[in-house]
């Protein structure tokens, strides 16, 4: 009985691998090992265990999954949110000829991807009012560590001004990414309305600043309403301003890109994609024209072009020559892997949605997270942050009793509660008492009131 | 034999084959609805534009409009323009490109891990983080380092990592060491990601065997060396041999071994890298353990360390307590985060998925087969002629790589010839120009993905395309006719920079 491996190694089988060592002249693997030295190449097998038959891999891993609980609803917020996915989008990247493909060095035998992530460029620039976006990074967090990267490479300049109400998170991330280049990182708070203070910023601005950066929704949810006032202070020091955003938000309000910011990053896991315990993400960065960014942009471009005989539209990846695998340790990020498919999905679902599909989206969001503000506040032990700006998908809420009881109360019930942002991010928290609900357009009023009713009876 | 290719093709017109999105859609029409305001709910809100300042509300946004079965068509015509794995020889050498069982597939797909919330409670997630666990242990068994993170989102993002770990390792010991070694086989993202953690690059020529030239290290190691970036076996495809003893180099000057893992599928089951003297090391999830490239992206890096280095790993890391797991966030030491969350979850568990199903004997023997069918591709291909300028008086690993500047220097034929020339022929040509030491280099990796018909196959087209090369150079200038699209003009692209269609559609009109 062959072992289940066998069946993934065509040459494996005894007649085909003896043919083969014959015509190389050896009589046993271990040959084509000789040039190992022989105190370090081992005999015995690693400790994974036996190989296992396709069954029963599965059976074991749903069997290991039972151990999760499982809920009907999920309310939690914290970056990352339960969005509906249309099937299309799974049916289509599922397609082995987009998954199982490589980064598309030969364009001709991989138009369809390479046009594919032309049009999520086109879309998400669309979408977002800006001109240019690359072919995706890591994720959101990833993206603003470049963003940071690539303000220095423009500007020269190695300050960096950054709204305190930014995902600690992508904070974090953003200082990794800062760190070996000796930049200065300022805080700049926020107003009693949670947006930033547009007197600490025009206060903290000089010469030396390269880069600011706030985020719309911020970390609690608040839609910024000054975005064009803060990037005339930004641009008044040429500086550049750096906004972060949910790509849903853009279907109901005007665009960071109409704004005047000139980089703008964001998810989109919510275009798309699962929540899938934080990953795969999709990491979206998105320029303005101008040459000298675009020579700059950390990542992968794709461009239309034509073929040598100028007969057919084609497309290609273009400006090679800023990567890694060309100017080596001169190159503007050392991205190689990105998230192309993450990047096919979004744009399925951007095409699918369309103009009208996006902003119902975005409406019944902003519908739902308002009506769960107003509810919330109503209830006698819970109290909404920054209650009279504009939230949009999280909503900070503070509660009298400890959101630990609450969330369990709610799973009890098959609800996925609030994020306890004190659990990990002690310095966004230091009251202990502040929990992140996140609505989505999956939730129906229903839905919602079925939370609000769960929450009240914690309260009573 | 003598296989010939046509690639599916849609075209529209004269001069465009797949229109875009742009293009197929309407303003007004179609689209799919997924989610309607209750009319009760409206009525407890009242009107958006009450609540959205009125400087602030949306314009048109300029998305075209299509219908689903639209939608469908559209990207089932790109697919049928794509060519993947599962379509045929993807050769990428150092990328690795190899068959998901489509077992490995299906765990992505679980809804009990789709819904999961990367802040949930660690008690209604321990599914999940066993499973994780249970690949740190298996990759902890494989490669003999201790402990391991799972969150750099590919392998370059690996790379950073450890060069991030060096680099606060030192910092904490108060020395000031500034460079990294790198020999010039190693992966070009290893240059990038030295510098990006802030790093200077000495570079280590070859020997004239395709291996670090050991008077060369000797002379370049000095008190501001922080570490060597090396893989092994290297881009050429030949293992270090010597690798103990840079090791050895390395470790007596206080200075670390950094592991690139990306050729790890030449050697896993054979050599450990603990053995080799390597401190720490990045895998390429995504492609060692079979977890597809989606057309570049998302992949899984993994970095593991030695225990000395275990307080630097970003945070959290996953630890075990009795039978219970959990997310641990206190690292005091920890280079801090590189992403958000905990990693690529829905490509690790493929990884995990490849792992059960091959065992510890299918681990070896996959690493052995795609030996085998390099060795053998390489002497076929030497046997008729085809120069393989390092390393060939001894066994090759996974990959190899030749240099075709004979056909270039003889008859004005390119590697980049070769390869659209390739095409037609139903195979995706391997990765060129790579590394830059060779000149027109084609690096060759068959993997243990591809039958012995297979390689028959591509030799025989490889055997095909010199003979043309002498008789008739034309015939390759102009390839690839099968594709679904003739040669596409990237100095063209470079110069007019259609990066979206709102830019093209400017500059076409200005």
């Amino acid at each position: 009985m062959p072992m289940p491996a066998e069946s993934l190694i065509p040459n494996a089988s005894g007649l085909i691998t003896s043919k083969m060592m014959n015509y190389l002249g050896i009589n046993k693997l271990e040959d084509l090992f000789s040039d190992v030295p022989d105190s370090i190449l081992i005999n015995e097998p690693t400790g994974i265990g036996r190989s296992l038959t396709q069954s029963e891999v599965e059976a074991l891993y749903s069997e290991k999954l039972e151990k999760n609980i499982s809920f009907k609803l999920s309310f939690m917020g914290g970056g990352i949110a339960d969005h509906y996915v249309p099937p299309l989008v799974d049916e289509l990247v599922t397609n082995q000829e987009f998954y199982s493909s490589y980064t598309p060095y030969q364009p001709e035998i991989s138009q369809g991807i390479l046009q594919a992530l032309f049009e999520y460029q086109s879309l998400m620039a669309e979408l977002l009012g800006m001109d240019v976006v690359n072919a995706s990074l890591y994720d959101y967090a990833s993206a603003l560590g470049e963003a940071g990267r690539f303000s220095v490479r423009v500007t020269k300049r190695k300050k960096i001004l950054l709204a305190t109400t930014t995902h600690p998170e992508r904070k974090a991330v953003l200082k990794t990414y800062m760190e070996p280049l000796d930049v200065q990182i300022v805080e700049i708070n926020r107003e009693a309305s949670g947006e930033i203070s547009f007197d600490e910023l025009s206060a903290s601005m000089d010469e030396n600043v390269g880069m600011v950066y706030l985020e719309t929704p911020n970390f609690f949810g608040v839609v910024e309403r000054g975005i064009e006032d803060v990037a005339d202070i930004a641009h008044s020091k040429g500086a550049l301003l750096v906004v972060g955003t949910d790509p849903l938000l853009a279907g109901i309000v005007k665009p960071p890109g109409e704004l005047g910011a000139d980089v703008v990053i964001g998810e989109g896991q919510h275009l798309g994609g699962y929540m899938s315990y934080g990953g795969p993400s999709l990491g979206i960065f998105a320029v303005r024209r101008s040459f000298r960014h675009i020579r700059q942009l950390p990542g992968r471009l794709i461009g239309m072009t034509k073929t040598v005989d100028r007969r057919y539209r084609g497309y290609t990846m273009v400006l090679q020559t800023r990567e890694q695998h060309i100017r080596q340790e001169e190159a503007t990020s050392n991205i190689t892997t990105n998230s192309s498919l993450m990047a096919v999905r979004a744009a399925i679902y951007l095409a699918l949605l369309g103009p009208d599909g996006i902003r119902s989206v975005a409406e019944k969001i902003l519908y739902n997270t308002e009506y769960l503000k107003r509810k919330l506040s109503d209830l006698p032990c819970f109290s909404v942050l920054f209650e009279n700006s504009l939230h949009f998908k999280e909503i900070p809420v503070v509660s009298e009793i400890p959101w630990g009881e609450v969330n369990s109360w709610l799973l009890r019930n098959g609800i996925l509660g609030a994020f306890q942002v004190s659990k990990l991010f002690p310095d966004a928290d230091s009251t202990g008492k502040l929990g992140l609900l996140s609505t989505t357009e999956k939730h129906r009023l229903a839905d919602l009131d079925l939370l609000l009713r769960l929450m009240e009876e914690v309260c009573s | 034999m003598n296989r010939r290719y046509v690639q599916a093709k849609w075209q529209l017109s004269e001069g465009i084959l797949e229109p875009t999105v742009f293009e197929l859609g309407e303003i007004g029409k179609g689209g799919v609805v997924v989610a309607r305001v209750e009319d009760e709910l409206r009525r407890e809100v009242g009107e958006l534009e009450d609540l959205i300042p009125q400087d602030l509300q949306r314009g048109a946004i300029g998305l075209p409009g299509l219908t689903e079965p639209e939608v469908a068509r559209h990207y089932s015509h790109l697919a049928q323009m794509n060519y993947g794995v599962d379509s045929g020889p993807y050769w990428l050498g150092s990328c690795t490109m190899k068959y998901t069982p489509k077992v490995a597939m299906k765990l992505e797909s679980h809804p009990s891990l789709r819904n999961a919330h990367p802040y949930a409670p660690e008690e209604s997630v321990q599914g999940i983080l066993e499973i994780l666990y249970e690949l740190q242990e298996m990759l902890s068994s494989i490669t003999g380092l201790p402990k391991f993170t799972l969150q750099p989102a590919a392998g370059a993002h690996g790379e950073l990592v450890g060069a991030l770990i060096i680099r606060k390792r030192f910092l904490d010991l108060g020395e000031r060491r500034d460079e990294i070694l790198i020999p010039e086989s190693a992966h070009g993202s290893n240059f990038a990601s030295a510098a990006m953690a802030g790093f200077k690059v000495v570079r280590i020529p070859p020997s004239e065997e395709g291996t670090v030239d050991m008077g060369a290290l000797r002379a370049a190691i000095s008190e501001r060396t922080a570490g060597m970036m090396i893989t092994n076996p290297n881009t050429l495809g030949i293992f270090e041999s010597d690798i103990l003893e840079i090791a050895d180099l390395l470790h007596s000057n206080g200075s670390y071994l950094y592991y690139d893992g990306a050729n790890l599928n030449a050697i896993m089951g054979w050599v450990r890298l603990s053995d080799m003297g390597v401190d720490l090391a990045h895998l390429n999830v995504h492609k060692t353990f079979s977890a597809p490239h989606g057309g570049g992206g998302p992949g899984a890096g993994a970095v593991g360390v030695i225990e000395e280095l275990a307080d630097y790993l970003p945070v959290p890391v996953i630890v075990r307590e009795g039978d219970t797991y959990r997310l641990d966030y206190d690292l005091p030491k920890s280079i801090g985060r590189v992403r958000m969350f905990h990693g690529n979850i829905g490509v690790l568990v493929k990884a995990w998925g490849y792992l059960k199903l091959l065992g510890s004997e299918g681990v070896r023997l996959s690493s052995g087969i795609a030996v085998l069918n390099a060795n053998y591709v390489r002497k076929r291909l030497m046997d008729m002629g085809f120069e393989v300028p390092y390393g060939k008086d001894r066994p090759c690993k996974h990959e190899f790589v030749i240099s075709l500047s004979r056909f270039r220097r003889e008859y004005g034929v390119r590697a980049l010839d070769f390869a659209k020339a390739l095409m037609d022929r139903g195979v995706h040509p391997p990765t060129m120009y790579f590394p830059l030491i060779v000149q027109e280099a084609f690096m060759m990796e068959p993997t243990e993905s591809d039958s012995l018909e297979e390689l028959d196959s591509y030799v025989y087209a490889m055997g095909e395309l010199a003979d043309l090369a002498r008789s008739d150079p034309d015939e390759l200038l102009s390839a690839p006719k099968n594709t679904a699209i003739g040669r596409i003009d990237d100095s063209f692209a470079n110069k007019r920079l259609w990066l979206s269609w709102k830019v093209y559609k400017d500059r076409e009109s200005s």
